[in-house]
């Protein structure tokens, strides 16, 4: 094979804005500042971008960043679909048109005022759109009504309970605690909070749910020759896919012969072929936590246990600090912020440079994963 | 984008389904009371939701086909507010996915209510159980007819 994404492109760069639920910033400017930031990270001159990714459903887009933060000519952007199932694939892209010579510096970026912006929910106003016609008259509206109905499921079927969905919970918001940036620092969560929660739709309660947050992240990727002469370690892409497995139907995947194995399944079968380890290996993962039965249900897609075998992981503290397998250490969409899963991104970064404040020690791999349950996508980094 | 008098309608009816092409018959067999589910003309094959190519023989040409109208409840959900108004009066409701007794993997999204016409609400929880026996029903909302799901006497 003539070209191999293998480590041949590293981040180099990562910035961020505050998280809150109200910030006064534009969703633009929010996007600027996180841009600039990730630049000046890696010490590389804004006019050296020639490369952009973001989501379909980001709404800055990058003709408007380009202009505004003072990019070169730029010769590779796209966007993707399927909102928290981009955020891998930002990076993923970057990578491969940095790794055959179609762009040089690239910056993969997501701004989002969700915390104080409008939740299609609570208007009335309401879009319906086409696949909706199969659930939504029937009040299934949102994307917690959605995984809901996976999770009692998946309960059903494997004994999983609420007290492994807390598990969940309780690593991500301990995490959190730790993490000064995050929105539930120093806000302590128990389990006698979670189990008399309100629901939100039942099984899943409040704090099954991420935040609702403003804010922005980016991070820059060049190539790994150049990533030697940037400011901070490199932390290299070791391997990224995407995955939209057969016969999928995004977030209300019930017509699959099998619901319960989500393009997780189809995005780990790429990234550990490609890879030179596998999830024994791994020593830190930040996983998309938009709703908590996502843990599980990845945990089993990327191969860290075996199928129906998820919530039983959780057990044992396996979740947290010096557990198992150490998740979301900056607090995750939980806890930290859910700024459509880029968080994790950028937390994987600062665990391969050893600079977390939930600091796994000596770690060298860290699996990032975008949301389960949508078209998917996840990264394998390493330092 | 929704225009102003749908908008005013959502604000305190039920969500309509909004039928795309490959929908509409659906709907249509809806409204004189029959559940029906697209089917290759020239495999067989079932197939949810209704798309213009069969995806094992990939023919163009396909029948709708009329279901017993029974299945077992595979999962379900009960919302809790903040929900559009209208479901929010009615919440915490249930909404449930029924597997049809005669055609496996194709689920349906719908309600367990006490009788075609009853609130989202009306069945007790309590009740509600994955593997339950279920027949579709219809009821009128607006201008369409969409299933809804009773218990069958068991
Ligand atoms: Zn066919």
């Amino acid at each position: 094979m003539a070209a191999t994404l293998k480590d041949a492109t590293a981040i180099v760069g990562i910035g961020q804005t505050a998280f809150a639920r109200h910030l006064p910033q534009s969703e633009k400017e929010l996007a600027c500042r996180a841009i600039l930031a990730a630049l000046a990270d890696a010490g590389i001159d804004p006019g050296e971008v020639d490369a952009f990714s973001s989501y379909t459903m980001e709404e800055t887009d990058e003709v408007e960043v380009a202009k505004a933060i003072g990019a070169g000519d730029v010769t590779f952007f796209s966007k993707i679909g399927y909102g928290g199932g981009g955020s891998c694939a930002t990076v993923g892209h970057l990578a491969a048109a940095v790794a055959t010579g179609q762009a040089t510096v690239g910056v993969a970026w997501r701004s989002r005022k969700r915390g104080s912006g409008p939740r299609p929910w609570k208007n009335t106003a309401v879009q319906l759109p086409t696949p909706g016609q199969w659930t939504r008259p029937f009040g299934l509206l949102r994307p917690a009504d959605e995984i809901g109905m996976l999770a009692r499921r998946y309960m059903h079927e494997y004994g999983a309970t609420r007290d492994h969905l807390f598990n969940v919970a309780m690593a991500c918001r301990n995490r959190a605690n730790e993490n000064p940036a995050a929105m539930m620092y120093e806000r302590p969560l128990t389990r006698e909070m979670y189990m008399t929660s309100r629901m939100i739709s039942d099984p899943l309660c409040l704090f099954d749910n991420c935040l609702e947050t403003d804010g922005a992240l980016a991070c820059v990727i060049v190539s790994a020759e150049r990533a030697r002469d940037c400011r901070n370690k490199p932390v290299y892409v070791h391997s990224a896919a995407q995955g939209l497995p057969s016969q999928h139907h995004g977030m209300v995947n019930y017509w699959n012969d099998d619901p319960l194995s989500g393009p997780a399944w189809t995005a780990a079968r790429h990234l550990w072929k490609q890879a030179d380890f596998g999830p024994q290996d791994v020593h830190v993962a930040q996983i998309y936590d938009a709703f908590t039965p996502l843990i599980p249900l990845s945990l089993e897609g990327y191969g860290f246990c075996g199928r129906g075998e998820g919530a039983a992981f959780t057990e044992g503290g396996a979740l947290e600090l010096g557990g198992r397998l150490p998740i979301n250490t900056g607090g995750g969409g939980l806890s930290e912020a859910y700024v459509h899963g880029f968080n994790l991104i950028n937390e994987g970064v600062k665990q391969l440079r050893g600079v977390s404040t939930a600091q796994v020690p000596d770690a060298t791999t860290c699996l990032v994963t975008a949301g389960e349950g949508v078209p998917t996508s996840a990264i394998l980094l390493r330092s | 984008m929704t225009t102003a008098p749908e908008a005013a309608a959502s604000a305190d009816a039920l969500l309509l389904p909004v039928p795309d092409d490959d929908g509409a018959p659906f709907w249509e067999y809806a409204a004189r009371g029959e559940l029906r589910v697209q089917a290759c003309t020239a495999c067989g094959r079932l197939r949810f939701p209704p798309r213009p190519c069969c995806p094992h023989c990939r023919s163009f040409d396909s029948e709708w086909r009329r279901m017993s109208g029974r299945g077992r409840i595979w999962s379900y959900v009960r919302p809790h507010p903040p929900l559009l108004p209208a479901y929010a009066a009615q919440a915490p409701y249930n909404v449930i996915l029924v597997e049809l007794a005669d055609a496996p993997h194709i689920r349906l999204a719908g309600n367990l209510v006490t009788s075609a016409d009853a609130p989202l609400d009306s069945m007790d929880p309590a009740r509600l159980r994955i593997g339950a026996r279920v027949h579709v029903v219809f009821t009128e909302t607006g201008s369409m007819a969409v299933p809804r799901w009773l218990l069958e006497k068991s």
